[in-house]
This record gives C-alpha cells, sequence and structure tokens, in this order.
C-alpha cells in the first residue's frame, strides 16, 4: 500500500536525529504503516514517548504527540487513557526506558491490562547518552560501563510483560521489518495492553563496541538469532542458546480496565440518579 | 453536597469536596500519612462525579498520570506528604515545563526522609518553591482552616486552569486532620474558571505561543483528541511546541513561563491583614500556625499591646508588596513563627532589610507553635 507520508509524519522537523543505519526508523516505518493499514483516526489518537534517541519519534508523527520523562512515558500514558478512553493511545519507549528506571510502570501498565500499545525500540543499550549498558544488554556485550563485557543477566522483556499479566506480547526486529508491521497492526488492534518488543540496531554505540561494525551486520545477527515463535516451542534449552522467539508470543482476553471502571461510573451514576 | 448547610468536615475531606465542586475528573495518587483520606475520599466519590480515580504504584507515576490527563482534558489533582513530594518533583517540573494545569496536595509532615508521619510541620515551603530543578515561578497556597482547605482548593484549581500552571496545596497535618464546621458555599455561589481553548483553525494553533490568550504570557491549551495535533516536551521548545536549542527562542520562552507567574502577583497573591493598621509587632504565620498566631494576637491586644498578623494565603510567590507595606509603618518587629527551623523568615528577612527587626519563632519536632509562645515572642519585642 502507498503511504501518505506527510499525513502521518511531520516533514517539516526532518531531517531526524537519528545516525546513519538506525534502526529505529525502520520501526517507526513499521508504526505508521500499521497505523495506516488499520485506517486509525489520526485526530483521535496520541503518541507518548519518554526519553532517548527513541523518545524522538513522536516529534516526527503528525499526531497528538507527548514526549516525557525518561521512564514515564506509560504512566503519563495511563492518564491520558483513563481520561479519554476513546483515544488510541501507542507509547514508544526504549530497553533503558522501559526497562530500568520505567519497569516499574511496565508491570504496572500490564498487570492493569490498561488499554495501551507499548512498542520498545530495543536496541540493547543507551543510545542517547553513547553507550551505556541497559538490561536488555547481553551478559558478555561490551558497553561504556561494562568495559569487560556485561556480568549481569538481561530481562526477557515479553516474559515480564506475560508474568505481570500483560494480555498480548510480541517480538520482531529490523530485519524482519513486514513482520514487525503486521504484529504492531495486531497489538493496537488488541483490546487491553499490549506490548511489542521490536529489536533495533544501535550502530553507533552497540555494534562498534560488539564487532558488529554496520547496520547491515546488526542486522543480520537478529536474521540469525531469531526463531519463529511457532518453532520455539519444540526446541531444546541447547537449542535455544544465543537465540530469540520472534511473532505474538500470548494473547489473551481479560476484562480492560477503562471498560471496567467506564460501568462502575454508569452504575454509580444510575444509583444516584434514582 | 449539601447547600449551605453546615457541616462537620475535616482538612482532607473539605480538599476532596472543593476538587469535586471545581470540576476535578482526574485523581492519581499514591496512599502516605497524613493526606491518604484525599485518595480514599477521591477513590469513593470521583466515578460518580464522572471522573476517574486511579492508585498509581507511586507519586512518580501518580505526578505522570495527573499530567496526561490533562493534556486529554481532565481537571487533575494528587495528594501526597513529603517522601512523596520528593518523588513527585521531576514530573512537576514538567509540568511547570509542558504548562500543564493540575493541582498538587501536600499535606506537611515533619520530615526530613519519613521523619514523623503523622505530626505536623512547614518543612516543605522551600522545596515547594525550589523543589523541581532549574529557574521557575510556583504558586502555592496555604490554608489555615477546613473552610480554607475547600476554597482554596477551588481556587488552586482556578490558578491552574486561568495560567497553565501546576498549583500546590500546601497543607499541614493540622489541617489535614482538623475537623471544623463548615458551610459549603453553593454551585451558584461558587466561581469556577476554565482553561482558555484555542480560538484558531487547527493548523494555526501554537501551544507556546507569546502574545495569545486572556492572560498575557499564557497561550490557550487544547486537549488531546480535538484534532490540533499539538507537540508537548520538557525540553525547551518554541512557540510550536518543538525543541529549539536557539537561544534567542529558548530565553524568550523561558521568561515567558517565568513571567506569567511572576508579573501578575496583583492578581494571584493574596493575603489576610489582621490587626495591622496601627500593629507596632506584626506575626507573619501561615496554615496552622496563624491560628496560634491569631490568638496571640487578639490576647496582646486584651493586654494592651498593638500587635498585628500578616497572613500569606499565597505562599508563593512571596507576598512582597503586603510585606513592604508593613515595613513602611516601620513596626517594631516583625515575628515570623514557623513550624521549622525558619524557612519562611528568609524572605522576609529579606523584605525588611536593616530597617525592622525580624523575630522567629520556631517548632521543629511535630509539635503546634503555642499562642502562649508567640504571646511571650511579642512581648519581649516591645
Ligand atoms: C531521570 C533521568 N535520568 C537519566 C537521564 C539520562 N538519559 C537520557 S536517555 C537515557 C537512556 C536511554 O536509553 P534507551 O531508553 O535504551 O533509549 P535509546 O536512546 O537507546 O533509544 C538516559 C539514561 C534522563 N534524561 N533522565
Ligand atoms: S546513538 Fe544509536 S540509537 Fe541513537 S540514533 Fe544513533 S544509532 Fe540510533
Ligand atoms: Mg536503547
Amino acid at each position: 500500500m502507498a503511504l501518505p507520508v506527510e499525513k502521518y509524519l511531520r516533514v517539516a522537523k526532518m531531517p531526524h536525529i537519528w545516525c546513519p543505519g538506525c534502526g529505529h526508523g525502520i520501526v517507526l516505518q513499521s508504526i505508521v504503516r500499521a497505523i495506516h493499514e488499520l485506517e486509525l483516526d489520526t485526530e483521535k489518537t496520541v503518541i507518548v514517548s519518554g526519553i532517548g534517541c527513541s523518545a524522538r519519534a513522536p516529534g516526527y508523527l503528525n499526531f497528538d504527540t507527548l514526549h516525557t520523562t525518561h521512564g514515564r512515558a506509560i504512566a503519563f500514558a495511563t492518564g491520558i487513557k483513563l481520561a479519554k478512553p476513546e483515544l488510541n493511545v501507542i507509547v514508544i519507549t526504549g530497553d533503558g526506558d522501559a526497562a530500568a528506571i520505567g519497569g516499574n510502570h511496565l508491570i504496572h501498565a500490564a498487570r492493569r491490562n490498561l488499554d495501551l500499545t507499548v512498542i520498545c525500540f530495543n536496541n540493547n543499550i543507551y543510545g542517547m547518552t553513547s553507550g551505556q549498558y541497559s538490561p536488555l544488554t547481553p551478559q558478555g556485550s561490551y558497553a561504556t560501563t561494562s568495559p569487560y563485557g556485561m556480568l549481569e543477566n538481561p530481562f526477557d522483556l515479553c516474559n515480564l510483560v506475560m508474568g505481570a499479566g500483560g494480555t498480548f506480547a510480541a517480538r520482531s526486529t529490523t530485519h524482519h521489518a513486514r513482520q514487525l508491521t503486521n504484529i504492531i497492526k495486531e497489538a493496537i488492534s488488541h483490546k487491553g495492553f499490549a506490548f511489542v518488543d521490536a529489536l533495533s540496531q544501535c550502530p553507533t554505540y552497540f555494534g562498534r563496541r560488539n564487532k558488529l561494525r554496520t547496520p547491515r551486520e546488526m542486522m543480520k545477527w537478529f536474521e540469525d538469532r531469531a526463531v519463529p515463535a511457532r518453532n520455539w516451542d519444540k526446541m531444546s534449552p541447547e537449542e535455544r542458546e544465543g537465540k530469540f522467539p520472534v511473532g505474538v508470543l500470548t494473547k489473551t482476553q481479560a476484562p480492560e480496565l477503562t471498560e471496567v471502571y467506564g460501568q462502575l461510573i454508569e452504575q454509580l451514576q444510575q444509583r444516584g440518579g434514582e | 453536597m449539601i447547600k449551605n448547610q453546615a457541616r462537620l468536615l475535616q482538612g482532607n475531606e473539605a480538599v476532596v469536596e472543593g476538587a469535586i465542586a471545581a470540576g476535578l475528573k482526574f485523581f492519581a495518587g499514591y496512599p502516605i500519612t497524613p493526606s491518604t483520606e484525599i485518595a480514599e475520599q477521591c477513590a469513593a466519590k470521583l466515578p460518580a462525579a464522572g471522573g476517574t480515580f486511579i492508585q498509581m504504584e507511586d507519586e512518580i507515576a501518580s505526578m505522570a498520570a495527573v499530567c496526561g490527563a490533562s493534556l486529554a482534558g481532565a481537571k487533575s489533582m494528587t495528594a501526597t506528604s513529603g517522601p512523596g513530594f520528593s518523588l513527585k518533583q521531576e514530573n512537576l517540573g514538567f509540568a511547570v515545563k509542558g504548562e500543564i494545569p493540575c493541582v498538587v496536595v501536600n499535606v506537611q509532615r515533619v520530615g526530613p526522609s519519613t521523619g514523623m508521619p503523622t505530626s505536623p510541620a512547614q518543612g516543605d515551603v522551600m522545596q515547594a518553591r525550589w523543589g523541581a530543578h532549574g529557574d521557575h515561578e510556583i504558586v502555592a497556597l496555604c490554608p489555615s482552616s477546613v473552610e480554607e482547605a475547600f476554597s482554596l482548593t477551588v481556587e488552586a484549581f482556578n490558578i491552574a486552569e486561568e495560567y497553565r500552571t501546576p498549583v500546590i496545596l500546601l497543607m499541614d497535618e493540622v489541617i489535614g486532620h482538623l475537623r471544623e464546621k463548615v458551610v459549603l458555599p453553593s454551585k451558584e455561589e461558587l466561581v469556577v474558571k476554565e482553561r482558555e481553548k484555542p480560538s484558531v483553525p487547527q493548523g494555526e494553533y501554537k501551544p507556546f505561543a507569546m502574545k495569545q490568550g486572556n492572560i498575557p504570557g499564557v497561550p490557550p491549551l487544547a486537549a488531546y483528541g480535538e484534532g490540533y495535533r499539538f507537540h508537548v516536551t520538557g525540553l525547551t521548545h518554541g512557540e510550536d511546541g518543538f525543541p529549539t536549542n536557539n537561544p534567542a527562542i529558548a530565553e524568550k520562552q523561558l521568561k515567558r513561563l517565568n513571567e506569567k507567574i511572576s508579573s501578575n502577583k496583583e492578581a494571584l497573591v493574596k493575603v489576610e491583614e489582621f490587626h495591622l493598621d496601627d500593629a507596632e509587632i506584626v506575626v507573619f504565620a501561615y496554615g496552622a500556625t496563624a491560628r496560634s498566631a491569631r490568638k496571640a494576637v487578639n490576647d496582646a491586644r486584651a493586654q494592651g499591646i498593638k500587635a498585628g498578623m500578616l497572613r500569606p494565603v499565597t505562599i508563593w510567590p512571596f507576598a512582597e508588596d503586603a510585606l513592604l507595606k508593613v515595613k513602611a509603618k516601620s513596626p517594631k518587629a516583625v515575628i515570623v513563627a514557623e513550624m521549622n527551623l525558619g524557612q519562611m523568615v528568609l524572605p522576609v528577612k529579606r523584605v525588611m532589610g536593616d530597617s525592622v527587626p525580624v523575630v522567629q519563632v520556631n517548632k521543629l519536632a511535630g509539635q503546634l507553635i503555642e499562642p502562649e509562645e508567640i504571646l511571650s515572642a511579642v512581648k519581649e519585642a516591645i
């Protein structure tokens, strides 16, 4: 489908701040395509972000947009969604933003099953602050604050969201841009909390330190390690070593918070009117 | 709300009554003594009033959610005490920068840190002023009765909405937990103000315009979902709301942000003047302490001492003009009584300079300052 770029992007705000070869533009494109293909009402869609390279995306998107504080995008979005449940609220976050400073908000939004779509531009590193490790940096990888290799265990954000009660979790990568678009479409359409772990490359700060010098090498790294979700379940722990599943990993239905609250308001107001 | 009938209300309850009367539609909070009743009352009353209550995972999230809800068009509030007030500061600064109307209640308790959770203090006066980083103006109101907890909450919303700014309702534990008889105004008697909406076509809307709006320096605010497609960021931004590193634009915007409050002080700053006309000794007190000060002034008068009280109802911006009037009359002394080691005394001293002696009456361990303590300071100063 041809994409009417000027409808969705604030072209006057270009050029964007991202480095050549950065994966964030590919994820942004997938979001725009998903919104276009779903024919979302652009006047009823709000896009919220925290702080990071990823968090700059809303500045380029021609919607109501909110660029908040580091880690807190989901909490701001919670206020927007609860105050105006008819809005589609999409959160753009980074791996540091979502999993470190904002980890608490992520798990609680998942637990509440609030109808937000959270898309994590996961480049396994703090891009904006020039390459410190994040809670998603793979063990052994190098960052400016893990000069001897990352010692800690990384999170699996999809598992975290599932464990917290999120009703939709999926993963894809910039290498799998078509799949990523489809997953984002499904996430936005999902009634309830939906999380997308969108693996993105930061050649500038992750690649350079980890022998993945070009964006191409980084995307190849995604290609080599990604396993379709349907195959993942059949794999032994040894086979899973160094790999990760892509696709929709969980999709269930549960009461959604704004709906439940709306019913409460209706009940109480009827009672008051009697 | 029962119309114009006397009711026995707690200060914290009166805040919620005032907020709902002012049109509160969204409350996000996290329980903390001595503010918790505000959250509890909102949980019970907001849904029936067509609003939404949520208990967030912490105070950082509460302040964030309040900003989000306000940008979606809902009048929004949060309530907390010392430790939670500290956590709110980053997003309070965001509300200042994004010019997001909202009300933040801080029912002060003894600090620092966890301190004395159930005991009163006035130790957050300077945190209210400077808790968020960077140059900014803030509006903070300080009730000294349950009736005022109601009326100043309404006022806090009115200022927040009209000036596109967060407003702090700086209570203390005494006022929060005090039960008093109050007569609430009827709907018709209440003045409730709404934020100014843009009147320009959608494509021309500048959410941070320099010269728009009913109040100088305050640009109208659209709500998300109305088709204006506007951007709000904590980064320094131009009139269109998008980040800029241009020092000239940054300076203009930052000045407007500060001046929309500082140049409207006359409208914003309210004080109570009690027996000031002929006062030789002036007690400067606010919140619960002003109740003791009032009694001390009355007792002093009964003993033939010309005492008076200046009570800042608006704590920030500082009641400079009212104090200058006091100074012009050359009183023998100004006594600053406060439940801290001396915070508001600093700006008072700045205004009085060397010409009027400033005396301090302080208590910081969770006990009210008693009228006798102020009275004896008055007698000493005369
Ligand atoms: C409270 C606070 N702490 C720290 C920072 C500094 N900071 C800005 S962006 C960032 C990390 C962003 O990393 P990530 O979320 O992974 O986004 P990326 O830049 O990689 O897209 C940090 C630590 C900040 N802005 N605010
Ligand atoms: S630093 Fe990394 S994440 Fe940031 S723009 Fe450059 S490549 Fe992208
Ligand atoms: Mg990152």
